[in-house]
């Protein structure tokens, strides 16, 4: 640039340096959460279908049996762990006042770690039987 | 210093035009209404929650069932319905142009339109299968 000779290919000068491999983190994240909840809500949706009209009972126990129980787990993980980057772009997106973006973001995280884990919470007490 | 003031003087320069100074297409809307409908579904985890917490005694249970057996609770329901299938739809549809297919004129307008009415006729399919599993009464 400077008049300097250079040896080295600007590939090799950029390569090892840009990119930390983590900055598509997110993207990724995103569709791989999206392909898991495809055959999860499938599954989750049919279940529910069959729960309908039946007593609390019958409800608790088809709920609280061991598939059912691990299909449910893994339904609450990817949908929670979507719905917080989802959210978070819809933020990023819309909310461009730096206190109330980063207090939103923060309510965000807040939200989906909570709900989550009452979801999971409620299907494994069916499944504990406590 | 000319060039100092140069930088610290603004420029107006052209901005890229936003969305209300295009004609609205069925592909802006579809894109609109993915993040409504994943929105809606966000709080709709809450009623999820609940659902699964409620049923471990029969008190609990039936607070629930009296929410989402009112008029207000169902039209919850069936909107959390069509929202969770077409919000599926068009990510399915949004992992197929991630693919780099299905991009052209043509077939993004196939493709958004096939997502639109395939959520509709699957939500009321769900509904009819539903009802009749409670055996008809609404």
């Amino acid at each position: 640039m400077s008049g300097e000779t250079h040896i080295r290919t600007p590939l090799a000068k950029v390569r090892g340096r840009g990119s930390a491999k983590s900055g598509t983190e997110h993207f990724w994240h995103q569709r791989l959460t999206a392909l898991a909840n495809i055959p999860l809500t499938i599954v989750a949706v049919v279940i529910m279908i069959t729960l309908l009209g039946r007593n609390q009972a019958a409800v608790a126990q088809i709920l609280g049996s061991p598939t059912i129980t691990i299909i449910m787990l893994l339904f609450i993980g990817s949908t929670t762990v979507h719905m917080r980057i989802g959210m978070a772009v819809v933020i990023e997106d819309y909310v461009h006042d730096e206190t109330a973006k980063f207090a939103l973001l923060i309510a965000n995280t807040f939200f989906t770690v909570v709900v989550g884990l009452a979801a999971a919470y409620g299907i494994l007490k069916l499944s504990f039987g406590l | 210093m000319n060039a100092m003031a140069e930088t610290k003087a603004r420029v107006a320069r052209p901005l890229s035009p936003h969305l209300q100074i295009y004609r609205l297409t069925l592909t802006m809307m579809m894109s609109i209404v993915h993040r409504i409908t994943g929105i809606g579904l966000y709080f709709g985890m809450l009623l999820l929650a609940w659902w699964f917490i409620s049923a471990a005694g029969p008190n609990g249970y039936a607070r629930f069932e009296w929410f989402i057996g009112s008029w207000i609770g169902r039209l919850i329901l069936f909107g959390y319905t069509w929202a969770l299938i077409h919000h599926m739809l068009g990510g399915i549809r949004h992992l197929i142009w991630d693919s780099g297919r299905g991009l052209g004129p043509s077939e993004r307008e196939w493709l958004v339109a096939a997502n639109l009415i395939g959520s509709i006729i699957i939500t009321i399919l769900l509904w009819i299968i539903g009802l009749l599993a409670m055996g008809g009464s609404v």
